[in-house]
């Protein structure tokens, strides 16, 4: 199925926000994820299955001024 | 008069008046020493997309639990995307205060002073401590008063520029005429500048380039420090008149083979 990840068609096989990210290699406690613009807590993301179409935001916090 | 000189700022009470930020240090591990040398309790971040191929660092964690997060909404050209950025922000953790950046200028980087109001007012309403970066200009000022901002944060300088106060005559008006507290944002890039603000009533300033990107972070920021403190005392001792004309510091009477007409 493909989602838009940050911006980008991917094609990935059903899973769910936790999958994606460990597949991914993702430092969880850095990570903030936001579906479809909304916010998702990390409790909720292996509970969360992504869907075809799904716009998802993989984000974290910078240096910044 | 100087027993408790503490910021009150969305109902935390800040003792050290200095604001820095996240951005531009060479290492993260620079950040918590930097923090411990300046005593600055307030601090910026930026929420960007993950980069894949970066190294993963949380930069939460570089930061003492005591320190209050400021995160920033740059990157947002519009307040709707200010706000969603604010949002993010509070449901990952880091508390009620936002910074609100909206640039759509990358030359200078001058912040939108109309969206920044836009976002403002929404997020006002939403129990967000907004602090707005804008250009200095007294009736936008006011207008973010009314609409429940927690203090102004006009720049002196473009960012990133150190080039200090150059707008300073119309910060004055802002010191005077507000009634949340100002802080200076941006272009300071001296101790003595962030000093210059202080001694003008300016609430507190905040520094980033400055420090960050000293050869030496953690003793500069030890130096805005001590400035910001300088430049706190003096204003509130108030200080002495300037005049065009000499005006003698010892007396002009007394002096040794003065004839005494007596």
């Amino acid at each position: 199925m493909e989602i838009i990840v940050n911006g980008v068609t991917e094609t990935v096989s059903p899973c769910t926000i936790a999958e994606l990210a460990e597949g991914r290699g993702l430092a969880t406690g850095a990570l903030v994820v936001e579906l479809n613009q909304q916010i998702i807590k990390q409790e909720q993301w292996s509970q969360v299955c992504l869907k075809t179409g799904d716009r998802l935001e993989l984000l974290s916090f910078v240096g910044g001024g | 008069m100087m027993t408790d000189d503490a910021l009150l700022l969305g109902g935390v009470r800040f003792t050290n008046r200095l604001f820095t930020g996240t951005g531009k240090f060479a290492a993260n591990s620079q950040i918590p020493k930097m923090l411990a040398a300046s005593g600055s309790q307030m601090i910026t971040v930026a929420l960007r997309r993950i980069d894949a191929q970066a190294k993963q660092e949380n930069i939460l964690e570089f930061i003492p639990k005591t320190v209050t997060l400021l995160p920033n909404t740059s990157g947002a050209r519009t307040a709707e995307q200010a706000v969603r950025i604010a949002r993010i922000a509070r449901e990952a953790g880091c508390g009620d205060f936002i910074k609100i950046e909206v640039i759509t200028d990358m030359k200078y980087l001058m912040p939108d002073n109309w969206e920044t109001l836009k976002a403002t007012e929404i997020l006002a309403k939403e129990g967000f401590f907004v602090l707005p970066y804008v250009l200095p200009d007294l009736p936008l000022a006011k207008r973010l008063e009314n609409a429940g901002a927690a203090a102004v944060m006009p720049l002196g300088a473009p960012i990133g520029t150190n080039r200090g106060l150059e707008t300073r005559p119309l910060l004055e008006l802002l010191i005077e005429n507000c009634t949340v507290p100002v802080v200076v944002d941006a272009g300071i890039g001296r101790p003595s500048q962030a000093a210059a603000a202080m001694e003008m009533g300016a609430d507190a300033v905040l520094v980033n380039t400055a420090i960050a990107t000293a050869a030496d972070p953690e003793a500069m920021g030890r130096a805005f420090d001590l400035a910001v403190r300088a430049g706190r005392i003096a204003y509130l001792a108030r200080l002495a008149e300037e005049s065009s004309l000499a005006r003698a510091s010892s007396p002009l009477t007394g002096f040794l083979d003065e004839e005494q007409s007596v």
